[in-house]
């Protein structure tokens, strides 16, 4: 990663965009295997279902990867899905309209994530720390609600869960697929096209420098927090529109499957690089390991987590070794003492 | 005004480092007491102790390991988020032995030297590659438990070994894991405040750079640190399963790596490392523990122990921040201000 | 000099801290289209009267009067608002954003509601070019960019914020002759086209290429302005440490009883050691015993050759050979087991650990020493730290008080502590005297002499030459990163060393 500028066949590959393309590489290869070895794997529907199937983690990771731009992290995201199908089953069969339910769903998260990001712009604390707290306190209020699971069976829901929405060669997808595509398309733009998106950046970056430089960065900081918090909870409604249930148990451990799917995308985990597109080709490489394994049929489900974990520890081990080349490029700047 | 003796007893006792800890600690048992009169009650049964409060020391005793363990690694700015992970892959490498009827000796070194070798894995990470701690042990927090299925190929082990159970759940007139609890906490004392070790870690966490200057090999120490705790928790590991006679690579030590920080943070250590507190760890375990217990037996739910956890870290770690004490200072001086001014009239 | 020229007009201006007068009653003029270099040693008040402008403080007293009428900057944006913009030492701009981007981040242009990136990249380049003379792709990473360049680029950001004030904080520190050169040869330009630029450097030879003129402060005090082709390089040494060349006497040395302890072979001797960016490659042969004095203004590379020495920063060039023994590189655990103890010039990030005790600052660096199994018993702990703080005089009730709760001297006295208590063969002492009272200051060096005296070899670094004349038996003299002179015994003398300083130097481009 030289800053090179590669053309192919007109097509200028810019530096940051290298690590997306290693992402779809990987992605293509894995799915290529899976085409290879097994019937019926190559079909646009496996391919499909892969965005079904994962559309909540799509959003959600969308959200994890705000806050990681910043330099922080959001721990609070799948119990936040647990919290937000709870919600949603108990206020469904209390009889709300559901479209209130939405609504309130989605403030309850908008909420959440502020006061996480309160907390940590404020009073300077540790961003795994308060949303490590988010997470037990969004798990256990869960339970508060019903330690039970509880079925959805509101005709709203059930219809929209069992929509299925054609786009050709025999293939359909779901609402939730739309929905998520829709929020990558705009964490795309926010992150390209707007002031704050760029603020993000810059905060990552150096954030020192970006105060200076007459940045608002308090105002930023609480509000990717915000951003995250609203992904999850939209990313709750998906998962509980795709379970038709509210269970406290919901996504356990689910916030490192998010985050995962943010390195494999080719976020930095020490914040200022990456992309809203590079985790969703994340997510669907982790989904495309799952349909190997299930494919394979003989191995059991949780060669997923060993295979996503060797993978997180190649992507984090490359990550650290380009900042440790970058560093070592870099001019020395002087160590003499700093004029009084 | 002269102060008696007894007063400067108390004011000395006032400013270390575990009173606030051991207020906290009992004030939960009194609650506990009040709730339940037959709560401090202990009777002798068949040779053994037994009661609640016998009860909390002897489930604490894994909680304590990891806690120690991740005391010391938070005290050079450090964490280590999969000792849960961890106690899974010892559990199932020990009972993975016991159940091809392995030498009970072979299961307990095996369990200990998986949890060694995490350690090890985790302070290579940290200290020698410098990947954030927080990222670090955050690969083994995901692959752990994947690894220990693995290792007991899907299934969840049970086993009636004897000898093995004996370290989880034989009583010696209080329970063995109690015994082992005791013991690595006067070892741990001994390695860290009996040799310079405790001396060194508290330099390099709170300045790195002046520690080095001093000759101290920081990355040495690091890696050492993170070996112990993960060490702790393959001894966690071996207790907790020999307690409940099987290995269950999902569930075995969840949520521990959340009270572990718990118990160090309620302790007294700070979150940004520097001074430590063993002793104060030991006291936030047991009050995690009791805790929980007095969650229990009101008959909520026990996940709700969540919820209140939750509000625990965060009024524990806004304490321990400066601009939230600038805050409540500027906010009581103004009461104050308030009050004098009207007293005044 | 008429008054219509003056953009900015400094009067009277005052700033103290805590227990430190930084700045009072200086006087700072700033010309139309002129580059103003502002000099000074350490504690001279030069950052702070940056800061000031630059709105990261605000003033006691005093008047600020920009283009007439007077201002009040109260913050680093109020600052930014008034067409005063910085560029620091160190390149305060985002390594992860684009050129242009890093250039109208926190401004960009705007079309139908999205940030306009053709016109940022177009407007960037063109920037660039026109008034930097620059040419390079807008739209690579800074990153991508060397450091030289990364500076070019802040420079430009700030001169298309700036409204006819630019100020140059120490930009020079990491880039070497040929990026300094093309630097010069931007500022030129900039002032060509009417640009007032504030210029703070230590690099000597760079005062006098890009340099209209002077201007010295010392001791938080105005000395003066003077036009750069009118001021000698004597002169600008003499104003900046505060003695008159011609009204220094020369001082009788006392020759030191022949302490030279007799040892086989080299005791400590360097081999081209150096390290790239920081110290140019240095022979020096140690005489046991011997005090050997780093003499040079801020900046020269003093501290840089006792860190590389002492193996705080790893060298990447030549050997030092330690009583025969040769390495390529030391590292400061097998320094101190050499016998080489560094009491370092900043305490703060480098020495003191403050929520410590005093006790365990003083014997930290002894119990390294000895490893983590041998462990310093509690009661000889309190020993060694009772006897030096009795030796230093240090001030505190108790050797269990945080070591952050002392005065700064006092601090630097434990410090000190900590490396005697290691009993040294070679001890390298990095302005010990800084911060530390009168009656202390003679304390110490008193205390110097008789550790010398005793057998010790010393490094003493230190900007008072009163000092360094007064006890060293050898000099070396050291100037931006290079060691350029040695004078022994009798030479030592004040006059001498600031000429030494004075002469020589290296070229920047055309004037």
């Amino acid at each position: 990663m030289n800053g090179k500028v590669i053309k192919f066949s007109g097509f200028k590959i810019k530096q940051a965009n290298v690590s997306i393309y290693a992402t779809i590489i990987l992605f293509t290869i894995l799915f290529a295997i899976g085409s290879v070895s097994y019937d019926n794997f190559f079909t646009p529907q496996v391919f499909a279902n892969l965005f079904i199937d994962n559309a909540y983690l799509i959003v959600v990771a969308v959200g994890e990867t705000f806050a990681i731009l910043t330099g922080g992290i959001d721990l609070s995201v799948g119990a936040m899905i647990a919290f937000v199908s709870m919600i949603s089953a108990d206020l469904l069969r209390k009889g709300v309209n559901p479209v209130l339910v939405i609504i309130f769903v989605l403030l309850v998260g908008i909420i959440f994530g502020t006061v996480q990001g309160y907390l940590i712009q404020k009073f300077k604390l540790h961003p795994w720390i308060v949303t490590l707290a988010g997470m037990f306190f969004a798990r256990g209020s869960s339970y508060l609600i019903s330690i039970n699971s509880i079925t959805i069976e509101n005709e709203a829901f059930t219809n929209i869960s069992s929509l299925r929405i054609p786009i050709g060669g025999g293939s359909h997808i779901s609402v939730n697929v739309v929905v998520s595509l829709i929020i990558v398309g705009v964490a795309m733009y926010i992150l390209k096209y707007t002031k704050f998106g760029r603020t993000i950046y810059a905060i990552g970056g150096n954030e020192n420098s970006a105060m200076l430089m007459g940045l608002p960065v308090a105002k930023t900081k609480i509000l990717v927090y915000t951003f995250s918090g609203f992904c999850s909870s939209l990313g709750g409604l998906l998962f509980t529109i795709y379970t038709l249930s509210g269970y406290g148990l919901h996504c356990n451990g689910m916030e490192m499957d998010a985050i995962a799917a943010c390195v494999i995308g080719g976020v930095l985990l020490t914040g200022g690089i990456g992309s809203a597109i590079g985790p969703m080709f994340g997510v669907l490489t982790t989904g495309v390991i799952q349909s190997l394994i299930m494919f394979q049929g003989t191995l059991n489900s949780w060669w997923t987590k060993i295979a996503v974990g060797m993978l997180l520890f190649i992507f984090i081990a490359l990550q650290r070794i380009i900042v440790i080349r970058n560093e070592k490029r870099k001019t020395v700047i002087s160590e003499g003492k700093v004029s009084s | 005004m002269e102060k008696t003796k007894y007063e400067n007893i108390f004011l000395k006792f006032y400013s270390m480092a575990i009173f606030w800890p051991l207020m906290c600690l009992i004030t939960i048992i009194l609650i506990n007491f009040i709730l339940n009169p037959g709560f401090l009650k202990i009777e002798m049964k068949d040779g053994h102790l037994f009661g609640s409060l016998i009860d909390i020391l002897n489930r604490a005793a894994p909680l304590i390991l990891i806690s120690l363990g991740m005391t010391i690694v938070i005290a050079v700015q450090g964490i280590d988020i999969s000792v849960g992970s961890v106690i899974a892959i010892s559990a199932c490498v020990s009972a993975t032995v016991i159940v091809s009827n392995g030498p009970v000796i072979l299961a307990i070194g095996a369990g200990l030297f998986a949890g060694l070798l995490c350690g090890m894995w985790n302070g290579f990470l940290v200290a020698y590659i410098g990947v954030q701690p927080m990222v670090g042990t955050l690969i083994l927090y995901i692959v752990g438990r994947g690894i220990a299925q693995l290792i007991t190929d899907g299934k969840i082990l049970t086993f009636t070994n004897k000898s093995f159970i004996f370290l989880g759940t034989g009583y010696l007139l209080i329970p063995i894991p109690v015994y082992i609890a005791i013991a690595i906490i006067l070892i741990m004392y001994f390695i860290i405040r009996k040799t310079s070790l405790g001396l060194f870690i508290e330099a390099i966490g709170v300045n790195r750079e002046a520690s080095r200057f001093s000759g101290i090999n920081a990355r040495k120490v690091i890696f050492s640190l993170y070996a112990i705790c993960g060490l702790l928790a393959g001894l966690a590991g071996l207790i907790i399963c020999s307690n409940i006679k099987s290995a269950d690579a999902n569930n075995a030590g969840q949520w521990l790596e959340l009270d572990a920080i718990l118990s160090v943070v309620i302790g007294g250590t700070s979150m940004s490392g520097g001074r430590f507190y063993l002793g104060g760890t030991v006291v936030g375990a047991l009050f995690i523990q009791s805790l929980t217990t007095t969650i229990y037996s009101i008959g909520v739910p026990p996940e709700v122990t969540l919820v209140v956890k939750a509000l625990v870290v965060i009024t524990v770690v806004l304490i321990q921040s400066p601009i939230f004490r600038k805050m409540l200072n500027t906010s009581s001086i103004t009461r104050n201000y308030k009050l004098k001014k009207v007293a005044k009239l | 000099m008429s008054d219509s020229n003056i953009v900015l007009d400094m009067k009277g201006i005052c700033k103290t801290f805590p227990g430190v007068i930084a700045l009072s009653a200086v006087d700072f003029q700033l010309k139309k289209g002129e580059i103003h270099t502002l000099m000074g040693e350490n504690g001279a008040g030069k950052s702070t009267l940056i800061k000031v402008l630059t709105g990261v403080y605000q003033i006691d007293d005093g008047k600020i009067i920009l283009d007439g009428k007077e201002i009040r900057i109260t913050s680093t944006g109020a600052a930014q608002k008034h067409g005063i913009s910085t560029v620091y030492q160190e390149v305060n701009l985002c390594p992860n954003l684009t050129v242009a981007e890093n250039i109208y981040i926190g401004r960009e242009p705007m079309k139908r509601g999205a940030i306009d990136w053709d016109t940022i990249n177009k407007n960037a380049k063109k920037l660039l070019e026109d008034r930097l003379n620059l040419k390079i792709d807008v739209k690579k990473l800074l990153s991508s960019y060397s450091v030289a360049i990364q500076q070019l680029v802040a420079i430009a950001r700030a001169v298309d914020i700036s409204r006819g004030i630019l100020i140059l904080d120490e930009p020079t520190s990491s880039l070497d002759i040929n990026e300094v050169k093309e630097l010069f040869k931007a500022m030129r330009k900039l002032k060509d086209e009417g640009m007032s630029i504030v210029f703070v450097t230590h690099f000597l030879d760079q005062v006098y290429q890009i340099s209209d003129r002077i201007t010295v402060l010392r001791n938080g005090k105005f000395i003066g302005t003077y036009e750069a082709e009118n001021l000698s390089r004597m002169d600008l040494i003499s104003k900046m440490v505060g003695k008159e060349f011609n009204n220094i006497e020369n001082t009788h040395k006392k020759s030191r009883e022949a302490s030279f302890k007799e040892i086989e072979g080299d005791f400590v001797k360097t081999h081209k050691l150096g390290k790239r960016g920081t110290i140019e490659p240095f022979d020096i042969d140690i005489k046991p015993g011997e005090i050997l004095g780093f003499a040079g203004l801020l900046g020269s590379g003093r501290t840089e050759t006792a860190k590389v020495i002492f193996g705080i920063d790893k060298s990447d060039h030549g050997t030092i050979s330690i009583r025969g023994k040769e390495y390529s590189y030391i590292y400061p655990l097998k320094a101190i087991q050499e016998g080489f103890g560094f009491c370092p010039e900043d305490r703060k990030v480098e020495g003191i650990i403050g929520e410590l005790s005093i006790r365990e600052n003083i014997i930290l660096a002894l119990q390294s020493s000895m490893g983590i199994l041998k462990y310093l018993p509690m009661k000889k702990q309190q020993e060694i730290s009772e006897k030096y703080v009795q030796l230093l005089k240090i001030v505190t009730p108790s050797i269990e008080r945080r070591i952050d709760n002392l005065s700064g001297g006092n601090q630097q006295k434990v410090i000190l502590a900590r490396w005697l208590a290691t009993n040294p063969q070679l001890l390298i002492l990095d302005e010990p005297t800084r911060g530390i009272d009168v009656g202390a200051k003679s304390e110490i060096m008193k205390l110097v002499m008789n550790l010398a005296s005793e057998g010790m070899t010393i490094i003493f670094i230190s900007s008072e030459l009163q000092e360094m004349v007064r006890c060293c038996d050898r000099v070396l003299i050291l100037r931006d990163r290079v060691i350029i002179s040695e004078l022994v015994g009798e030479e030592i003398q004040e006059k001498a060393i600031m000429k030494t300083i004075a002469d020589g130097g290296i070229s920047y481009g055309e004037n």
